[in-house]
């Protein structure tokens, strides 16, 4: 492993939502472990910081929001800049998640990624009508990343 | 230059019999310096987690009551996987076994096992076969041919 492996520990730092300098902090979820680890580098190659979570309850704790979590008033802007997900998981899909996410008052403003190896228009629709940033095609491509980079800096 | 000669033609017959796609390309144009491992550590998770799959497909269609929910998460697993290293006809296969899934055809469902794991199989054996070629290559100071 690398010295710069993504590192799963709370950030204690308070950032804002859109100050994160030149690293901002991605949660990439997906049930599949070579999807993982595929868009951890991708994101590690676009000079991301990388969380992964294998489903979206563990998503849902890292980002403090579960079930048994209390929420945290105290909270000072977003522990990551951008969630991207798959869709298609067991348990809590991609886009429950979303809708967890957009739910929540801490979380509500970090946009959402979604990922799929299907494309599903309805679905697609479904997630966008939701609050996701955007949809992505599985696999992907390093230019996917790159130009979904390039729209994380332009919403700040 | 003749090792060259040989990988690049090895490798170009993988790609134009199907066996690899450009997305194996893809994988491995994100290998660089802080990750040399890269490829090799995805492929060989590649190979653990479609073992696992095919094990429990084995199993799940040798119940008496096939639950063919199942059966059909297990196979869109392998999809997702062998389509993110560019594993094309086992990718193929998978679709093809989904499709039977649905129908909940027993017969062709057993058939699609089948050839998923041919197919699995040729693929592991070719990419073990590229990968140490390449590694070869790479010790001598060289540059591995990328297939477009």
């Amino acid at each position: 492993m690398d010295a710069s492996s993504s590192s799963s520990s709370c950030s204690s730092s308070s950032k804002g939502m859109m100050d994160y300098g030149n690293e901002p902090h991605v949660l990439a979820v997906d049930d599949n472990i070579i999807d993982r680890k595929l868009v951890e580098k991708l994101l590690k190659n676009s000079s991301c910081k990388v969380t992964t979570a294998e489903n979206g309850l563990r998503a849902l704790e890292y980002l403090g929001l579960g079930d048994d979590q209390k929420n945290n008033l105290e909270t000072m802007g977003s522990k990551v800049n951008l969630i991207i997900t798959d869709y298609c998981m067991p348990g809590m899909t991609g886009y429950d998640l979303l809708k967890k996410v957009k739910e929540s008052n801490a979380m509500k403003e970090v946009p959402v990624v979604i990922m799929s190896s299907e494309n599903i228009p309805t679905r697609i629709n479904k997630c966008l009508e939701e609050g996701a940033q955007m949809f992505m095609l599985k696999p992907l491509k390093q230019s996917d990343v790159k130009k979904l980079r390039c729209q994380l800096m332009k919403r700040s | 230059m003749e090792m060259w000669r040989q990988v690049f033609q090895y490798k170009e017959s993988l790609f134009r019999e199907g066996i690899l796609d450009a997305q194996f390309t893809q994988l491995q144009q994100l290998q660089d310096e802080s990750n040399p491992d890269f490829v090799a550590e995805v492929v060989s998770l590649f190979f653990e987690d479609s073992e696992r799959l095919i094990n429990d497909l084995t199993r799940a269609l040798e119940q008496k009551c096939i639950d063919f929910k199942k059966v059909d998460a297990h196979v869109h697993q392998l999809k997702g996987s062998s389509s993110s290293v560019g594993a094309q006809k086992v990718k193929n296969a998978c679709i093809t076994f989904r499709n039977f899934c649905d129908e909940q055809n027993i017969e062709a469902c057993f058939s699609c096992l089948q050839l998923v794991k041919q197919e699995y199989l040729l693929v592991k054996n070719k990419l073990e076969t590229l990968l140490r070629m390449e590694q070869q290559i790479l010790a001598a100071g060289g540059a591995i041919p990328m297939i477009e």
